[in-house]
């Protein structure tokens, strides 16, 4: 089940518009930096479609000038 | 940052997926903030204790707040009332308390007994250790008994060790690790100046028009203040210039990269001098005012044979002498030994040139670790003196430390072979007011200075030295020429005992290894680069026996019948500590702050006089110590003058050959703080980066089939060792240069670098050595 960790640079100026927007989205978790022009994104999904559709949701914002994936970890179901 | 041991797998991993990604921002970003998330986590109904403390891990000295709960430190954020890091905090730091609860921490004594260690009490341990140190002395003398401590001592434990050796045992082997890092530092300060430590203070970056980082790679080893020179960048458009050996992080962040050839930033450093000269742009007035010029002795030597020994004779010359000196130092001429193009000197002269520029210098371990590196830091001096910018905000010759307190323990308590708290060995009047404040005869204190650490492991090695006391510092990872060293301590007829709070190739040496209470498990203070001493308090209870270094010292002192020497008592000992440890320092020149101001505020700068920290000294309007009517005064030197150096460039005690073609450099990485022997055990950090490497340019790699991944042997006159490579990640090393970064204890990168050391500080050279590299 995976938990992904990104650092999304946002188009300029959009940085807490784009943090509410990906607030909003049931399996994003955001942490923007209080002093940088750049936001963490954790997801976390519960099958590679589900984590799929995701992504494909997160390419489509506007707001998101680059999207890194740090890390991916994959954990089983509780 | 927040941890709980309560917490299940899923939540851990995602509170490592954030980790990672915060450890990726810091370094993409120095000094990013997540506000947020210092807050996060923490229960709403937390009662969260915060307490401030100077960090655990480099000299910048930031202030932390660290949350306890329920005798456990659970949270630590960036203090934002703290004039260091203003609430900043880099990824080490917020992830400072993680280091204090390590699976494998050392709680209990240990000692070797038939090959193997046993668990004893700390009281028999103790024992052992006085009796074996009385011993030695009955059986070998006095100097063959010594102690190794670090930077990473506390004002106390530094304090008490020194008292207990040179006042008490009457020897002068007390080293620290610093002499690693700092001692080129404090040598370029008395050479120059004859007072120890910069002039300024972190506001200098408030006022700076250019920063000159003179082979510092801020942006990895300051992350902090390294922020702080972006932001005066958005707000004023600073100027940054790196000139270094290697394009890193730092390079990349800077407005002009000058890359030279490794040890030629003698020649450069002149050259900028002729300019300034030559270009009419000597600031004519303050060098005649405040200003002498001297020459040394060349051709020194690099100390690469046992029992080496050097003393400078330094002669008087005139401003004609050195400018006649500095005609084999024009650009053109600088430009063939550095290989930095004459347009790109000649912009650096311009900068400090400028008399409406103010000009902030910043160097640490390029200059310092350097086989001519006391000549490096008088020449980085000379360019700040020519120009007259220096002791006046903004104007600002700045060395950066790499440890909590180089400076507040090692440089200022003086735990070295030749220094006292206050002064040196060799100056009777010195002797006498350590004498008179320690209590003991002033006979006891030996006027020759030992050995410098090079030569005290050297001294282990041959059997001169029988016991050797090593605490919180990990010299079987960062001596060069380690096989030497590691083999000599090992030898029969040796007691080496280690203090730390961790297993290590150290500890692996140890015939009695003595578990210490860390950082905030006990009390203390550090001293930071810019004469910030800080005090903490103890937080947390330590683990198991586990004692503070300052305490086992204590023990052993009494043990060896020196109670009246160690009156404290146990419940207020820092602070009587402290208190003694200030007597030595008294005077406008060095006045160290009360113990009840380091309490109240992060910190305060020495001289501390009338009450108020002195932020620039040897300027009359911010010094009270200056005396003699004029604008500025460097009482340091008897006349009140600074002296300009004549230094000329002269090369490394070795150079690339055919036989071993390639130089290798190196140094520390953002994610680890020196051996790792913390932050390899803080998983966020040792996952982001697991593993030493070597790095290459990419040209090399490409015409010797090496990618990154692949395993390459790096071959030189001490041995060979096997890395993974490293190309085009980050950081490029120029061509025919490989960078290795030492904190890897699994590949230890300093059993084949070499033990040359500048001749004037001791400091050894570990930025250049020949190497041969193949493809595994």
């Amino acid at each position: 089940m995976p938990i992904k960790s990104y650092l999304v640079h946002p188009q300029e100026g959009k940085k807490m518009h784009l943090a509410n927007v990906l607030s909003e989205i049931e399996q994003c978790e955001v942490l923007p930096a209080e002093n940088k022009e750049v936001l963490i994104l954790v997801t976390e999904t519960y099958s590679k479609q589900e984590e799929e559709v995701l992504k494909e949701k997160l390419d489509s914002i506007n707001e998101v000038k680059l999207m890194a994936l740090v890390s991916g970890f994959d954990t089983p179901k509780k | 940052m927040y941890t709980s041991v309560h917490t299940d797998r899923r939540d851990f991993i995602k509170k490592m997926a954030v980790l990672s990604a915060m450890t990726a921002a810091a370094g993409m970003f120095p000094g990013i903030v997540f506000a947020e998330e210092q807050e996060r986590g923490i229960p709403a109904d937390a009662n969260l204790d915060w307490k401030k403390a100077p960090c655990r891990f480099c000299g910048v000295g930031c202030s932390v707040l660290i949350g306890t709960e329920n005798g456990k430190a659970i949270a630590v954020k960036g203090d934002p009332k703290s004039p260091v890091n203003k609430g900043l905090c880099c990824v080490k730091g917020y992830h400072s308390i993680l280091a204090l609860y390590g699976k494998d921490r050392l709680t209990k004594p240990l000692v070797k007994k038939n090959g193997k260690y046993v668990e004893t009490s700390m009281k028999e341990a103790l024992d052992l250790v006085a009796s074996k140190m009385q011993k030695t002395i009955k059986d070998h003398g006095k100097d063959a008994v010594s102690i190794y401590g670090s930077g990473q001592w506390t004002i106390p434990d530094g304090y008490v060790a020194s008292k207990l050796f040179k006042g008490c045992i009457g020897t002068n082997n007390v080293e620290a690790n610093a002499r690693l890092c700092m001692a080129t530092a404090v040598t370029g300060f008395l050479t120059s100046f004859g007072l120890d430590e910069p002039m300024g203070c972190y506001e200098d970056i408030d006022y700076a028009d250019t920063f000159v980082l003179w082979g510092n790679n801020m942006a990895e080893m300051h992350p902090v203040l390294f922020s702080r020179l972006l932001d005066q960048r958005q707000k004023r458009g600073v100027k940054i210039i790196d000139f270094a050996t290697r394009t890193t992080r730092t390079s990349m962040a800077a407005d002009k990269s000058i890359l030279f050839n490794p040890q030629s930033d003698l020649a450069v450093g002149n050259a900028i001098c002729y300019e300034i000269i030559n270009n009419g742009w000597m600031n004519k007035t303050f060098v005649e005012e405040h200003c002498n010029f001297s020459k040394g002795l060349t051709k020194m030597g690099y100390g690469l044979e046992d029992n080496y020994k050097f003393a400078d004779k330094p002669e008087t010359i005139d401003f004609e002498d050195y400018k006649t000196f500095l005609e084999d130092y024009t650009p053109e001429k600088a430009s063939k030994i550095s290989g930095v193009s004459v347009k790109d000197i000649k912009y650096l002269a311009a900068h400090f040139g400028d008399p409406n520029t103010k000009v902030m210098s910043f160097w640490c371990m390029g200059p310092n670790q350097h086989s001519r590196g006391t000549w490096m830091n008088n020449i980085i001096y000379n360019i700040h003196l020519l120009t007259g910018k220096i002791s006046s905000p903004g104007n600002s010759p700045f060395s950066l430390t790499g440890q909590p307190s180089a400076c507040g323990t090692v440089r200022e308590v003086g735990t070295l072979t030749h220094k006292l708290p206050h002064g040196v060995v060799m100056n009777k009047e010195h002797r006498e007011l350590a004498a008179k404040i320690w209590d003991v005869p002033v006979e006891n204190i030996d006027p020759k200075p030992t050995y410098h650490t090079v030569e005290m492991f050297r001294a282990l090695d041959r059997g001169d030295i029988r016991f050797m006391w090593i605490q919180v510092t990990n010299p079987m990872v960062t001596m060069p020429k380690l096989k030497r060293y590691r083999d000599g301590a090992k030898k029969e007829g040796r007691f080496i005992v280690v203090s730390d709070i961790y297993p290590t190739p150290t500890t692996d040496i140890a015939d009695v290894i003595l578990p210490s209470a860390m950082w905030i498990e006990r009390e203390g203070m550090y001293g930071n680069s810019e004469r910030r001493t800080q005090y903490f308090e103890q937080m947390v209870e330590p683990p198991g026996e586990a004692m503070s270094d300052t305490m086992q010292l204590l023990e052993v002192a009494k043990r060896m019948g020196f109670e009246k020497q160690f009156y404290y008592k146990d419940e207020t000992h820092i602070e009587e500590i402290y208190t003694e440890y200030r007597k030595h320092h008294e005077g406008k020149k060095h006045n160290m702050a009360p113990l009840e101001v380091l309490k109240a505020q992060s910190g305060a700068m020495w001289p501390y006089v009338d009450g108020k920290s002195t932020q620039w000294r040897f300027n009359a309007k911010y010094d009270p110590a200056c005396t003699n009517g004029k604008d500025f005064h460097f009482y340091g030197k008897k006349d009140g003058k600074a002296v300009i150096w004549q230094r000329p460039y002269e090369p490394a005690a070795e150079e690339p050959d055919a036989e071993y073609p390639y130089w290798l450099g190196t140094g520390r990485v953002v994610e680890h703080w020196h051996t790792g022997s913390m932050t390899r055990r803080i998983p966020v950090l040792h996952q982001a980066m697991p593993h030493a490497y070597v790095e290459l340019n990419p040209g090399d790699a490409k015409r010797l089939q090496i990618r990154t991944g692949d395993m390459v042997k790096l071959t030189t006159r001490r041995g060979e060792i096997t890395l993974p490579a490293s190309v085009n990640e980050r950081a490029v090393p120029a061509p025919m240069q490989v960078f290795v970064p030492f904190f890897d204890e699994k590949m230890l990168i300093n059993e084949i670098t070499l033990d040359s050391f500048c001749p004037i500080s001791k400091e050894p050279d570990y930025k250049k050595c020949a190497v041969n590299i193949e493809k595994a």
